[in-house]
């Protein structure tokens, strides 16, 4: 499975993506912001950090990278396409994901644990998740407040897109578990075919025991396919 | 060549103009001797940035030379960018602290962000890639309105500039008290990793090499800054001094940090500096003076960010995010194409000469020529006797055996120590930093040091930065013994073995017989700590005149420590795990409560001697702490320090915010100490350890073998049970949740509220 973890000016996560990929047992590749093409992706990252620097608003100037055409006709193509904090972002600006990333409603940038109830795991993203499961891993970010007008919330909720909701450490979700101010305290959707992932917490920062969790390994493992992930799953479920 | 001619609009070089310039007439004389003629205006803002405090280090260079520099492991000493030891396995470890101190005081956003965009650049620059920061933040009290003002704008400044470029923080301090009300210290500390064969220095060899200009365009913020920061600021300064500070852009500073990096792989350039303090002037000159060779650039081809900026202007200009790179003969297009790749400039503005100068044109006319070494190393350098202030030795000098008891009890002067804020957990400060980006971090901040991973490897590098900023006060140099046993000793709690250190040393002026009493006393503290330790310094920075209208801050000379762990699998966290574990203490009770937390908060008292460093039983412990976390008998580690034994037995059973992983515990001493000095005390060489109950009889054999006291001391209990504390004279049983929320919720309950 070919991974293309995209590079923008500012990316700080792409080799953190990589790194997930690589111990998924994917084959990662960097895709510099300037290029045109995708090459022979099976699957796109959008990492996270701070492409174009944040500047105008998240993800406003890195829509208009010139790879980003190639990713949005890969995603429209059915390909499959995962955006991580900032990558959620720039998704949201691309218009591949409904909806925006606001300001946190601490108004502070947040960087601690936290814990996500598994809302759905029918998907490419999540077939390695047990349904229901409580996850943990790092958060990172100013704007991570996810808002949507009701009809699109509504939507989202009906189509059963929200797949993962921040909850506490036994899956209640709450006012006090909810990190940044989200709507249905929404941490990651899809879109409407299933194929474009985004999600504000870090699963790429959850691979290996010595980080103090492996519960973001199923989800690189889900994408590239290798049910490696399970193994992992059921070891620390 | 043509000697430098005044341009036309030059001012004359008057005494008052000399003065103002911040040079006394005994250097000016020297600057006349060593120029054999009168300097241009040009080259007398050159000296005046070279030879000030901040990059001159004339009242501490001598002392300075006192520390030890050398061990095997290291590879780069003082004089670099920053220094390097050897980390193993291949690896090298390029750290160094530094201070934006005066800035933080006017603009604390801006101070602290490109304090931070400045250490980074040091490191860069040595070929190493940054992997972590700390700062060492010391503040007045936080019921004053400007000093919240002062601590969220810092930390903001800090959170915003390093999670942009994306370095996890991994540590640090925040200390509060009123001695350092209006002028904060803001040190900062990064740590980069490296191949040992892709260290480059901070040099320009090779006569015919290419000047080149990289990254951001030169302006007119910081003019000066250098000679700002070896001045007193005074009331009014906070307008006065705006265009002394300087604006960062992280987001350039990330694309610079790649293209260096990069730059430093290709083998297209030779030697690589940050135009930090006197920016052009002081990069240019230090590369020529540390390879003995010359420089000469012309200021016309510096890329400016406004027209009409005189030679002067861009010498002195300390816009961030600048290097100054010599590119090897003929490979400049390709230095070119790598910048331009990250969308940065790279201009050619001068060339290495054989002259031995400091030689600067504008368009093609001299406007400076100066001996690149005496400007760099020829500084005069003062050692002046200091004395004592007698107030802080009346203060030392105090009884306070009076002071044992508390007004209202025992029970509330432990919560009040656990609650104020310099033991409260600092949890609504690093949590606005990006902790975990790299994925890499292993010990994340609150505890005893941070711990970052060498990538693709099973080695760690764990960090610490500590100064108690009352110890010094009362008592510099057991103080600075102390702060540099204490930082060894936080990184030994997690199983690495302390390496070097980099040091920041941020005092009031250097003109004050106290200030010069203190300063001297602190570096033979430091002496003598690292000597025995074996711990070398490396580098760092001094920050004088911390003053604001005569009053300075406490002494503080803050210690950045480095350990290595070569099995990550041997690191010991600072919480209790189990239930039914054994706590041990590690080391004496003396009950030593001088300058101490307790004093501070429950009697609003800085008084007493501080509590004296015994090297070694120091070495001791350290060594029984090794020896027991190699053999993987222990289940936690955590120093006394701050807030004494109460501070470290809360930490041990809280865990870590949002984790919920806290524990119970119940302990009792024997001790025939007075509840207060026993619980409150902030004496040296004491560590609480854990272990299952099976590994009991080992710990006490380690400890033995050591020669270290090991006591029982309690028992670690569940989840839900209270802190149980018994001594001779008095029973304490405190609800773990009350504790928590004095605890975590100190610095949250000031600093949330509508200000």
């Amino acid at each position: 499975m070919n991974v293309a973890v995209i590079t923008f000016p500012g990316s700080n996560c792409d080799q953190d993506c990589f790194r997930s990929v690589e111990l998924a047992g994917g084959s990662p590749r960097y895709v510099w912001h300037r290029e045109q093409s995708l090459g022979d992706a099976d699957a796109v990252i959008v990492p996270g950090g701070f492409a174009h620097g944040d500047y105008l608003r998240p993800g406003a100037i890195a829509r208009f990278s010139p790879i980003m055409g190639a990713v949005i006709a890969f995603a429209r193509d059915g390909g499959l396409v995962v955006g991580i904090c900032n990558g959620f972002q720039v998704l949201c600006e691309a218009g591949l994901l409904p909806g925006a990333l606001l300001r946190n409603e601490s108004m502070r940038f947040q960087s601690h644990d936290c814990a996500l109830r598994v809302e759905r795991s029918g998907t490419p993203f999540t077939r390695d998740y047990r349904k229901g499961r409580v996850i943990r891993m790092p958060l990172s970010h100013a704007d991570g407040n996810y808002y949507a007008d009701p009809e699109t919330l509504a939507a989202l909720e009906a189509t059963g897109r929200v797949v993962f909701r921040y909850s506490d450490a036994r899956g209640t979700v709450s006012a006090e578990a909810n990190p940044n101010g989200s709507l249905n305290h929404i941490a990651g959707i899809v879109n409407a075919d299933g194929n474009v992932l985004g999600m504000m917490p870090h699963p790429d920062r959850a691979i290996e025991e010595a980080l103090g969790s492996v519960d973001g390994l199923p989800l690189f493992t889900s994408l590239v396919g290798s049910g490696a992930g399970t193994a992992a799953h059921t070891e620390v479920a | 060549m043509a000697a430098p001619q005044p341009r036309s609009g030059d001012p004359p070089i008057t005494p008052d103009l000399v003065d103002e310039h911040g040079i006394s007439p005994d250097e000016y004389r020297e600057i006349l001797a060593i120029m054999g003629r009168e300097p241009t205006f040009t080259e007398l803002g050159v000296f005046s940035a070279m030879w000030s405090e901040h990059c001159g280090y004339k009242n501490s260079k001598r002392l300075l030379r006192l520390l030890p520099t050398k061990a095997p492991w290291v590879i780069q000493g003082p004089g670099e960018n920053a220094g390097v030891i050897d980390v193993g396995g291949g690896y090298a470890l390029a750290f160094k602290i530094e201070s934006h101190n005066h800035p933080s005081a006017v603009e604390p956003y801006q101070g602290a962000a490109t304090g931070i965009g400045g250490i980074l650049r040091d490191v860069f620059t040595m070929g190493a890639r940054p992997v972590a920061t700390l700062n060492s933040l010391h503040f007045g009290d936080l019921d004053r309105p400007r000093v919240r003002y002062l601590f969220s704008g810092v930390v903001k400044g800090i959170g915003d500039y390093g999670n942009c470029v994306g370095i996890p923080s991994t540590g640090g301090e925040v200390y509060f008290d009123r001695g350092y009300e209006d002028n904060p210290i803001v040190n900062a500390m990064c740590l980069g990793l490296m191949r040992k064969e892709d260290l480059i220095r901070g040099t320009a060899e090779g006569v015919g090499n290419t000047l080149m200009a990289v990254g951001a365009r030169t302006g007119r913020d910081g003019i000066h800054g250098a000679t700002f920061a070896s001045e007193e600021l005074s009331e009014g300064d906070d307008v006065e001094s705006r265009p002394q500070v300087q604006v960062g852009d992280p987001f350039t500073e990330k694309l610079l940090l790649e293209a260096s990096l990069e730059l430093i792989a290709s083998g297209h350039i030779v030697g690589i500096q940050d135009m930090g303090a006197a920016g052009l002037t002081s990069s240019g000159a230090e590369m020529a003076g540390r390879s003995g060779t010359g420089v000469e650039m012309d200021v016309a081809l510096v890329p400016v960010r406004e027209q009409g900026m005189t030679p002067y202007e861009i010498l002195l200009s300390e816009s961030q995010e600048r290097m100054l790179v010599v590119a090897a003969a003929g490979r400049e297009d390709a230095v070119r194409e790598i910048l331009e790749k990250w969308e940065l400039e790279a201009e050619t503005i001068g060339s290495v000469t054989a002259t031995g100068t400091f030689r600067v044109l504008e368009d093609g006319v001299a406007v400076a020529d100066i001996p690149a070494l005496p400007l760099t190393e020829g500084c005069p350098t003062y050692e002046r006797p200091g004395e004592e202030s007698a107030e802080v030795r009346n203060l030392r000098q105090m009884d306070i055996s009076g002071y044992m008891l508390p007004p209202a009890g025992l029970e509330e002067a432990f919560l009040a120590v656990v609650g104020s804020p310099n033991v409260a957990s600092k949890q609504w400060v690093y949590e606005q930093y990006d902790t975990t980006v790299r994925a890499n971090s292993i010990e994340r901040p609150g505890g005893d040091a941070g711990v970052i991973r060498v990538p693709g490897t099973n080695r760690g590098v764990a960090s610490s930065t500590d100064c108690n900023g009352r110890h010094t006060y009362l008592n510099p140099r057991a103080g600075a013994m102390g702060a540099v046993a204490e930082a060894a000793r936080n990184v030994t709690c997690t199983g690495a073995v302390p390496m070097a250190i980099t040091n920041c040393l941020n005092f009031g002026s250097p003109l004050k017989p106290h200030i010069r009493h203190q300063f001297r006393e602190a570096v033979l503290g430091m002496r003598d700590a690292c000597s025995y330790l074996e711990t070398p310094v490396t580098g760092g920075n001094v920050s004088f005149y911390n003053e604001t209208d005569g009053q300075a801050v406490y002494p503080t000379p803050v210690i950045g420590m480095i350990g290595v762990i070569e099995d990550l699998d041997t690191i010991v966290r600072h919480s209790f795990r189990g239930a039914g574990d054994a706590i041990f203490l590690l080391g004496a009770n003396r009950g030593e409560l001088g300058g101490s937390e307790y004093l501070y908060a429950v009697h609003d008292l800085v008084a007493g001697e501080p509590p004296r460093v015994d090297l070694q039983a120091e070495r001791a412990l350290q060594r029984c702490l090794l020896a027991m976390s190699s053999r993987g008998i222990l289940a936690s580690a955590h120093d006394v320090a701050g807030g004494g034994l109460a501070a470290t037995l809360v930490e041990s059973c809280l865990g870590r915010p949002r984790a919920g992983d806290g524990v119970g515990a119940s302990v009792r001493f024997t001790d025939d100490l007075p509840d207060a000095a026993l619980l409150f005390g902030e004496d040296h060489g004491r560590v609480v350890v854990s272990c299952a109950p099976n590994e009991e009889e080992r710990v006490r054999r380690v400890a033995s073998d050591h020669g270290v006291p090991c006591t029982r001391i309690g028992t670690v209990t569940v989840a839900g049970s209270p802190l149980e504390i018994e001594t001779r004279a008095s029973t304490l049983r405190l609800d773990m949740d009350v504790l928590s929320d004095q605890y975590f919720g100190a610095i949250p309950s000031v600093m949330n509220q509508a200000v």
